[in-house]
């Protein structure tokens, strides 16, 4: 394997981890009022992803950096290219990474509420986003002969991305509810694992109509094989959660998660970009990439670097692995660090 | 055309590229300057330098703080593991809980700077991405993880962590910020000074081809020890400031005064290095960037014995100076280490650089580079006065009574804002008409495709939403500052460990919750 196809499949790593991690936080956000209900309910959402939202949200910024350093041209088209898109996830990312820390930093109700609204749309929006762009990524966006996005705003709206955007959002949704049954007791368990079976059903049907849409768009049989079993890590999802199997649940929605993500990196190789009215300015592993050079010191930091970074995160998830219910809640509102 | 005869000490081996000069070569700009005659408002390369200027400041107020307070958050927990004393315990928490809010807009600010890059300066991503990602690459993988996850450990984990275990975490975060801040100084110096490269003879871009040149080029030692120096200046500030207040009121003195002392003693030691490196900045400077220089100090023509003016009254055009201050000797001095050093004037490097680089404007904007280095300056000599004043005057458990002290005490934070933003608004617009220097130009940078709407609409959200959480921070903070430590009783109950499977305990509330 050269090292432009390594880093390929490293880029896909770091997004395949990023959508697994951050997937289940953003279901959780976007589950605050239904699964939480009152102010104690909502306080366990938030305390069970509070100790590892942000190490999750990292895993987008390496991704990012990964991409400028090892494909420096698919990382200038790509950000420049989806602006505006771009822009909302950023802004939304903004005000989600202030809204965990400052709504408990307030004593009033109504800056909790409007704390409450901001987690909510700021966890919908960009779990929506992504898989529109991604939707886009994987059929390609128009591109001239020196790279550069050709087409606007609208062309990025497309029916199928919107789907996959739909589906992205469903399944991170999912994957937070099977989460919370996993980290929470009592009622708020019973709320989230009814949601779990619910939303789950509706992912099944999106994920399966958006994959066979896919593979009739220049699918591959790697793909196909992933497609079927993103479907099926779906549908293991609902019914172990079901047979409060929780902690399966789990890795069923992980599974699902996993392989939609792997899906697209495995029908886009060798292209990083394709491009849809120029043949030339089709990005690649090869015309995208930087020196050799910097490709081998970036593989020698990933290699030393990247093992210790999975152990102090699973460590930290470890430290965290106990479930929390709404009697463990301090109250009154509690801010003491 | 640009001329690329001699490529000159900083542009390595075969010189500047021809190749991505589109605007320059059709002559339609001269420098970059916010020039409203020469420069229509709705330029998408005005707008996207407003928006990097903007947003990289505002990340710049936190950081500082978030690196100096780390440090000393994780001294004062140390201190606790130690001792056993509550008082640092009850610190460690009140400092704590200031860094944590703070962090978090530290936080989403960083996000913005490296989306930014790709979003409004794709032409630069692509011209320097083989040297200028990997940095970035490394300062994520190495630094953010690092420090955000054990952050969280820090934050949840009082009962869940052995006392040592958990200062151990905030020494991570300390670590993962200084480390954080060297890779993007590596970035930045690169820009200053590109080194450790080689032109790719197929598109006219630089290739990597020396990493330990860009880690460890003598500009980025200097420059990091500089800004290390002043988050130290920064979180010693920051404590002193806030300490001065409750000492003032004679409030939880048995905290305040073990913090004031730390912070003093941060602050002088911070401003001192401060001096120290800055001064080896400037001879730095002087050799690979004299222009910057010699706008810093508004010197039209070259000169031996070259004066320092401190203040000046008039025009920096150098025709109707007014009124000035000047210290003879002390700019070649600052320069060259010598009082008789030649400085390069503005005029005279002019010329030279249109001969190297082609016909152009090379000259900064020198009132703001010139003012810039000023308060620069002026921050860190008045905050060295505040440090060893402050520690006359609490020598010895003295106390003293005066209200006025203790008020200028805590203005004094404002002296590390304006200097750390001072600093880079003079580094980086001293660097113009360059993004990396010698080699590319910041009108040829922007993205050629994002319009000058898109580039208004992210500018105008950003500044708007700035400025709610610049509001919403100020607030927090002074709620928390002024709500005070925790009591003894709370902070000892909230270490108190619970082993994570005892299952008759397993409702018992958590000692810490969002
Ligand atoms: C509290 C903050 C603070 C204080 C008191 C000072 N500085 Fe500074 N300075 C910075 C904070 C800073 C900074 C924000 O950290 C900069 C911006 C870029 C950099 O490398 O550090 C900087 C840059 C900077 C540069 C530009 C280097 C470049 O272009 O790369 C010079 C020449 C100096 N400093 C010199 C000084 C001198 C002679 C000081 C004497 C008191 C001084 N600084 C105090
Ligand atoms: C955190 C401290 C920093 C501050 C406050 C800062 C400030 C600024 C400002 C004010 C500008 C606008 C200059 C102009 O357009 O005239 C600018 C430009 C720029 N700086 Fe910095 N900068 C900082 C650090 C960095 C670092 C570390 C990098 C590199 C990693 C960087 C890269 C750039 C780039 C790419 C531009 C855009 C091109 C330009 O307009 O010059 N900056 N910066
Ligand atoms: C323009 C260049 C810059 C970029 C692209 C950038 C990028 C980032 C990013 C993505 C984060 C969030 C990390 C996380 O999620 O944990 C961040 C935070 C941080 N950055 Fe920057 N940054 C820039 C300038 C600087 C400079 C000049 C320094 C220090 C000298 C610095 C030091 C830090 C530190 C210490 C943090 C930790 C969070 C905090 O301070 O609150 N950054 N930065």
């Amino acid at each position: 394997m050269d090292l432009n196809t390594l880093w390929f499949w490293l880029i896909a790593v770091l997004w395949t981890g990023y959508f697994v991690l951050e997937g289940f936080d953003f279901g959780v956000g976007a589950l605050l009022r239904l699964v939480g209900r009152d102010e104690r309910g909502k306080r366990v959402l938030i305390n069970t992803i509070g100790p590892v939202w942000d190490g999750n949200e990292v895993w987008v910024i390496t991704a990012g950096g990964a991409m400028f350093a090892a494909f420096p041209e698919w990382y200038a088209t790509l950000f420049s290219g989806f602006y505006l898109p771009l822009l909302a996830i950023l802004v939304c990312l903004i005000i989600r990474g202030v809204a965990f820390e400052y709504r408990a930093k307030g004593t009033t109700d109504r800056w909790r509420a409007n704390w409450d609204r901001a987690i909510l749309v700021t966890s919908i929006l960009p779990a929506f986003l992504w898989g529109v762009a991604f939707g886009n990524i994987i059929s390609g966006v128009p591109l001239d002969v020196d790279h550069e996005f050709a087409g606007t705003v609208l062309d990025l709206l497309n029916p199928f991305a919107l789907l996959m955007g739909l589906t992205t959002l469903l399944l991170f949704v999912t994957h937070g509810a099977v989460f919370l049954s996993l980290k929470t007791t009592l009622e708020v368990r019973d709320r989230a694992r009814k949601l779990a079976v619910t939303l789950g059903s509706a992912t099944v049907v999106s994920l399966a109509a958006v994959l066979i849409w896919r593979q009739f768009r220049g699918g591959n049989t790697g793909t196909a094989g992933l497609a079927v079993l993103s479907v099926v890590g779906a549908v293991a999802a609902v019914m172990l959660t079901r047979a409060g199997r929780d902690g399966w649940a789990f890795t069923a929605t992980a599974v699902a998660v996993l392989t939609l993500v792997a899906g697209w990196f495995v029908g886009l190789f060798p292209n990083v970009l394709p491009s849809t009215t120029e043949v030339l300015g089709t990005l690649d592993i090869h015309n995208a990439a930087s020196s050799p050079y910097t490709l081998t010191l970036m593989s020698w930091v990933a290699l030393f670097f990247v093992p210790f970074v999975l152990g102090y995160q699973a460590w930290t998830y470890w430290v965290f692995r106990k479930r929390i219910g709404t009697k463990q809640i301090p109250m009154p509102v509690h801010t003491d660090h | 055309m640009r001329v690329t005869s001699d490529p000159g000490p900083w542009a390595l081996g075969t010189g500047p590229p021809m190749a991505e000069s589109r605007r320059w070569a059709a002559g339609e700009r001269s420098a970059l300057e916010f020039d409203p005659d020469r420069e229509t408002a709705v330029d998408p390369l005005n707008i996207a330098r407003w928006q990097f200027g903007i947003t990289t400041v505002y990340h710049y107020l936190f950081v500082p703080i978030t690196i100096g307070l780390a440090f000393l958050v994780a001294l004062l927990e140390t201190a606790w593991v130690r001792t056993r004393n509550p008082v640092y315990l009850r610190a460690t928490k009140f400092w704590g809980k200031l860094l944590l809010i703070n962090f978090a807009i530290g936080v989403v600010t960083g996000i913005v700077q490296e989306f930014q890059f790709g979003m409004n300066w794709s032409s630069y991503s692509r011209f320097v991405g083989d040297v200028f990602g990997a940095p970035l690459a490394m300062e994520a993988l190495i630094a953010f993880f690092m420090e955000s996850t054990f952050l969280g450990l820090w934050i949840f984990g009082w009962d869940k962590l052995s006392p040592r275990l958990h200062a151990a975490c905030m020494w991570m975060v300390a670590i993962g910020t200084t480390a954080s801040a060297y890779f993007i100084l590596a970035a930045n110096s690169f820009m200053q000074h590109p080194v450790g490269i080689e032109i790719n003879p197929e598109n006219g871009r630089p290739r990597l081809n020396d990493i330990g040149a860009v880690l460890f080029q003598p500009l980025q030692m200097i420059t990091f020890s500089h800004v290390i120096t002043a988050c130290l200046v920064t979180g010693g500030v920051v404590m002193v400031s806030i300490s001065s207040y409750f000492m003032a009121r004679k409030r939880e003195l048995g905290v305040f005064r073990p913090s004031l002392r730390l912070g003093l003693y941060a602050l002088l030691i911070g401003s001192i290095g401060v001096i120290v490196t800055g001064d080896l900045q400037a001879k730095i400077m002087t050799e690979i960037q004299p222009m910057k220089m010699a706008a810093a100090e508004a010197q039209w023509v070259t000169k031996d014995n070259a004066s320092f003016s401190v203040f000046t009254i008039g025009s920096l055009d150098g025709k109707h100076e007014v009124f000035s201050i000047r210290v003879p000797g002390l700019l070649s001095f600052m320069g060259t280490g010598s009082f008789d050093g030649t400085i390069e004037g503005i005029n005279d490097l002019q010329a030279e650089y249109q001969e190297k680089f082609g016909p152009g404007d090379y000259v900064p904007n020198v009132p703001v580079t010139y003012w810039n280095f000023r308060l620069m300056v002026g921050a860190g000599g008045a905050l060295l006065l505040v440090s060893i004043v402050g520690l006359w005057l609490t020598r010895k458990g003295r106390h003293p009574q005066q209200r006025w002290v203790w008020r200028l005490a805590t203005w004094s934070v404002l002296g590390a804002f304006v200097g750390n933003s001072a600093g880079w608004i003079f580094t980086e617009m001293g660097r113009q008409p360059w993004t990396v220097f010698g080699l590319y130009r910041t009108a040829d940078s922007v993205s050629p495709t994002v319009t000058a709407g898109e580039v208004l609409t992210s500018l105008i959200i950003f500044t708007v939403l700035y400025g709610i959480l610049a509001v919403i921070e100020g607030k927090l903070m002074f709620k928390y500052a002024k709500a005070g430590p925790p009591t003894e009783a709370d902070a000892l109950a909230s270490v108190e460990r619970r082993p994570s499977d005892d299952s008759e305990d397993a409702d018992r509330p958590l000692t810490f919750a969002y």
